[in-house]
């Protein structure tokens, strides 16, 4: 009796939370775009909630509907688990209609997310996670790789370090797709340009102390200590690496950097630093005039992953607009044969591979004097064109092109 | 430069001394957790996140009230002692009749409330914490560059643990601690308020907790997962320390630092393990810990 | 007994319709290795009175291993899914082997001292692929059933969460599961009427680790990765949290505290929302978004309060009035 009893109860919970699902809205005169990025980490920052508000600023852009059907964005924290990410993007997939994923920062995340999508069939735009993998081995006929990749960071970082004297290196690196991808593709553009690799020492994402690694680089006797590591763990490296007199003896290149970090740091910490950008909010016109807006909301400037998530959106949305639908396969052939042309990409175009090709900058951190400013801190240098800096595609190892 | 074992000795010497560091805090934490198991026979799984609250008040302090790390590293200790109190009277006290498993079991739904509390409100990132101006730059010692505050935590910790160990094992204050938990009724009998005295003892084992958060403040950020990976550590230094040896944690605690810092040099990817290949191989062996005594 | 198994059966008959009536199969299937994974941890725990505080080991090292052997060794299905239950197994007889030895809360941190090591190991082994997992697992097929159909996979996840529990049921129900019952309550008497108490206890916990390992292998078929978090102490306090708010001790709990742990995983960050929109209140967005401080108060309560967990406290309340 008791069971009985008890298996009804089961049950209906079963069926409560079976259709509870369903009631949850099945329409598809909705344009659903998903973000997933880190909210709460170490990369929340630099992307995170303000690039979701990038996002609905890029929809409110768009007049908040395309031919009638309504614009809507769904946002979840992966909490730099693949693991979350996957899981989530497979739930709006399958229950919520998605029609388009975008991802925030973590590559490890951002492949999970690729591996679904592709299953699916439905776009996906990789802004925040810059691992190579996604246009190369992993790549997918879904899978738009739109903001920068670790390719490009270690052909413009690398190259101008090396070519500034900085012949040895030393890599301390985030034990993640991202880090291994950038401290890698870094190692080959080092020694292409003449200088040597003498050793890497990785780190788990999130490390708080980073006492121990920087010892073993600095025992290493390289000129260059290479930072494969983004956000807080980049910060913490740094400051450490002060801490510790690291400084004194050796170079440091950050291979990913972000304004926010910048500004963490303080000038006195970064000035003199090089870094490969693929946007800075005071290049132009154009892009003050959206910054400021980005400013009034979070009272300080976008980084180049904010507003990538603003054109990663805009672009797709004038895709829909353009076909007259969302169909997943469609809307690829579509965003593939276009040029892009906006405050954050100059004459940018996708290629086969998934990899949006458009011209990065290298910068170099303003001495405190040169600051006219708030967030006033980088010199652009040079306009890295694009096929310099992310390789012929020929190079590519994805099997589409 | 000169080699041992085919490692410079720099880098052997500099991951010693860090090494010695890391120990200072696992010798702090396992002695309040130590005095707590010892002499109340609770299971603290709580520790992690009080040792988190303590760095986060210390924040807070500077923070809010422009209190600075000199004031906070006493008041912050107290604050989360009181809080502590507070935790032994509401919640602590109505298992003690019970399995100490429920005590463990209660401890840990704590720490996931503690940690989940924090977590909402400040991210994971971790909030900096500036070294105090008296104790910044370093000295270079030859084979590395060791940072004043880091020299501080190995003394502040060490006076810290000595002081415990006076007090619980040399004052008369001490004596009737132990005396109560060995045998309450008669410890009552004389007058001795026995309940009160738990509430104190707990107290003052997590205020250590708090005092060993605004230590590592600066060092490691604050942020509200800083307590829950250091705590498994700390357990298995307790238990092979001894759970209830007051001297066996802090000698367990400032070996297992530089065991794993030279593990660091010699095997990196055994650095995390080595304190629970350790703590098996006592348990085995010796099972009330090295310096515990079978109960 | 026949009650029972109509009652069982009609449970079956649910949950094989319920994808028909708009379940949505992987949240289902989720539950359901979970309910499994809970189940076993159960069997060491309710019926024989050892708390493992390290059985994500068993679930996460199934998970990798079942990975593994489909992702880079090509192994059909059914193979990578009996390999990794059979790694859990020896996995479970090792520690088991250290642990067994001692008890009480010896037992539990050597237990998680031994997850721990296992964790490390996971997060530097190259297989593993650290912190980015192993993903995009091939499902595979069974007899030609194509597996990459989420309904097609649903319908074999029941058939081995309904393998599994009824090999709980009878082992629990059988002789041996008499002698786990008696030593948990008395061991010493057990040893003094000349059982070889040890023995048993290891049989109990290997059996245990290697369902928790079958629980693992189908769950990476589900989600076609197997990650980190699968080995966490903070999974052991989840799966131990499952059997304690549904009930340690008897059968259904477990499964009960499966439904309701992974649903509240779900639903916190809606429910908190939808609080947020009625109330106006911006805190219950973050409370909605922290599923931590929500697990961490039903645990206090319960093991303050609620010590039987829901199907025991029932069944206790039933036994007082019935």
């Amino acid at each position: 009796m008791k069971l009985r009893t008890l298996s009804v109860a089961l049950a209906a919970a079963g069926l409560g939370f079976g259709l509870s699902a369903q009631a949850a809205g099945i329409s598809d005169d909705v344009i659903r775009i998903g973000f997933i990025a880190d909210m709460s980490g170490v990369y929340a920052d630099i992307d995170g909630n303000a690039g979701a508000d990038a996002i609905r600023m890029a929809i409110a852009d768009m007049g908040g509907e395309i031919n009638g059907k309504k614009i809507e964005l769904l946002t979840a924290d992966h909490q730099n688990k693949a693991d979350i990410a996957s899981a989530r993007a497979r739930e709006w997939f399958d229950q919520q209609h998605l029609d388009m994923l975008i991802g925030g920062t973590n590559s490890a995340t951002a492949l999970a997310m690729a591996a679904v999508a592709a299953e699916k069939k439905k776009p996906f735009m990789v802004v925040g996670a810059g691992s190579s993998a996604l246009t190369n081995a992993q790549c997918t006929p879904y899978t738009v790789h739109y903001a920068y990749n670790t390719v490009a960071l270690a052909n413009g970082t690398g190259s101008a370090v090396v070519r500034e004297g900085g012949k040895s290196w030393f890599y301390l690196t985030a034990d993640y797709a991202f880090g291994h991808s950038l401290e890698q593709d870094t190692m080959k553009v080092v020694e292409k340009s003449g200088g040597k690799n003498l050793g890497a020492v990785r780190a788990p994402l999130a490390t708080t102390d980073f006492s121990s690694f920087l010892l073993q680089a600095q025992s290493s006797g390289a000129e260059v200590l290479g930072l494969a590591n983004a956000g807080g763990d980049f910060i913490n490296s740094v400051k450490a690496a002060k801490e510790f007199g690291i400084t004194n003896t050796m170079k440091l290149a950050g291979l990913l950097v972000f304004i926010n970090d910048v500004h963490a740091l303080g000038l006195e910490n970064t000035t003199g630093l090089y870094l490969t950008t693929a946007w800075y909010w005071n290049q132009d016109d154009a892009s003050r005039a959206w910054s400021k807006r980005f400013f009034e909301k979070h009272d300080r400037a976008p980084s180049f992953l904010q507003a990538g998530d603003y054109s990663a959106a805009k672009t797709y949305l004038e895709a829909v607009k353009a076909i007259g639908t969302d169909d997943g396969d469609a809307i690829m052939k579509q965003l593939k044969s276009v040029t892009v042309n906006d405050m954050f990409i100059k004459n940018g175009h996708i290629r086969k591979d998934g990899l949006m090709m458009h011209d990065m900058y290298l910068a170099q951190v303003k001495k405190p004097d040169q600051s006219k400013a708030a967030w006033d801190y980088y010199n652009i240098v040079r306009t890295l064109p694009a096929e310099s800096v992310f390789g012929a595609e020929s190079t590519s190892t994805c099997a589409l092109k | 430069m000169t080699q041992l074992f085919g490692v410079p000795i720099q880098a052997l010497l500099g991951q010693l001394l860090l090494g010695l560091v890391n120990g200072s805090f696992y010798a702090v934490l396992s002695l309040g957790l130590a005095v707590i198991f010892g002499l109340l026979n609770i299971i603290n799984f709580t520790h992690g996140a009080l040792y988190m609250l303590g760095a986060f008040i210390a924040w807070m302090g500077l923070q809010y009230l422009g209190l600075n790390y000199w004031i906070m590293l006493f008041v912050a200790p107290v604050i989360v002692g009181l809080f502590g109190i507070v935790l032994e009277r509401l919640l602590l006290r109505r298992l003690y009749k019970l399995d100490p498993l429920y005590g463990l079991l209660l401890t840990f739904g704590l720490t996931l409330l503690i940690e989940g509390l924090f977590r909402s409100f400040y991210g994971v990132s971790g909030q900096p914490y500036s070294t105090p101006a008296l104790l910044r730059g370093g000295v270079n010692l030859g084979f590395m560059f060791l940072p004043i505050y880091r020299a501080w935590v190995v003394v502040a910790s060490i006076l810290a643990c000595l002081l415990t160990w006076f007090i619980i094992e040399k004052t008369r204050l001490g004596a009737l601690l132990r005396a109560g938990t060995e045998n309450p009724k008669l410890v009552e009998a004389f007058g001795v308020n026995v309940p009160l005295m738990i509430s104190l003892t707990f107290g003052f084992g997590v205020g250590l907790a708090g005092f060993a958060g605004v230590l590592a403040a600066p060092i490691l950020q604050v942020s509200p997962l800083m307590g829950s990976n250091l705590i498994i550590v700390v357990f298995a230094v307790v238990v092979i320390g001894g759970m209830g040896s007051i001297l066996g944690s802090i000698v367990t605690g400032l070996g297992l630092g530089i065991i794993e810092g030279f593990t660091k040099v010699f095997w990196p990817e055994a650095s995390s393990t080595v304190v629970f290949i350790i703590m098996v191989i006592v348990l085995l062996t010796r099972p009330a810990g090295l310096f515990g005594k079978e109960s | 007994m026949n009650r029972q198994l109509i009652a069982y059966l009609a449970a079956l008959i649910l949950l094989a319709a319920l994808p028909a009536l708009g379940g949505y199969p992987i949240f289902i299937m989720k539950v359901m290795c979970y309910a499994l994974f809970a189940c076993a941890f159960n069997l060491l725990l309710g019926y024989t009175g050892l708390l493992s505080f390290g059985h994500a080991a068993f679930l996460g090292l199934a998970a990798y291993a079942c990975g593994q052997s489909l992702t880079v060794w090509g192994w059909p299905t059914l193979g990578g899914l009996l390999f990794g239950t059979a790694a859990a197994g020896v996995l479970g007889l090792v520690f088991g082997l250290l642990s067994i030895r001692r008890s009480g809360i010896y037992f539990a941190m050597i237990t998680l001292a031994l997850a721990q090591m296992q964790f490390f190991y996971f997060l530097q082994a190259p297989f593993t692929g650290g912190e980015d997992g192993l993903q995009g697992i091939p499902r595979g097929s069974i007899l030609g059933l194509d597996l990459s159909q989420d309904i097609n996979l649903y319908y074999v996840v029941l058939l081995i969460f309904v393998l599994g529990y009824a090999l709980i049921w009878r082992t629990v129900h059988s002789p041996f599961g008499q002698v786990l019952k008696a030593i948990r309550e008395n061991e010493p008497r057990m040893v003094s009427l000349g059982y070889d108490v040890d023995r048993f206890k290891l049989l109990a916990f290997v059996l245990s680790a290697t369902l928790a390992g079958l629980a693992g292998a189908t769950k990476s078929l589900v989600f076609v990765s197997a990650t980190l978090s699968d080995a966490t102490w903070q999974m052991s306090g989840t799966v131990i949290l499952m059997t304690l708010i549904g009930g340690m001790g008897t059968l259904t709990g477990p499964v009960l505290g499966a439904i309701i742990v992974v649903a509240l995983e779900n639903k916190v960050g809606e429910f908190g929302r939808f609080l947020m929109q009625q109330t106006g209140i911006e805190w219950f967005r973050v409370l909605g978004e922290s599923v931590t401080i929500v697990i961490g108060l039903i645990f206090i309560v319960c093991v303050l309060a609620f010590r039987r967990g829901i199907i025991g406290e029932w069944l206790a309340w039933r036994q007082k009035t019935g």
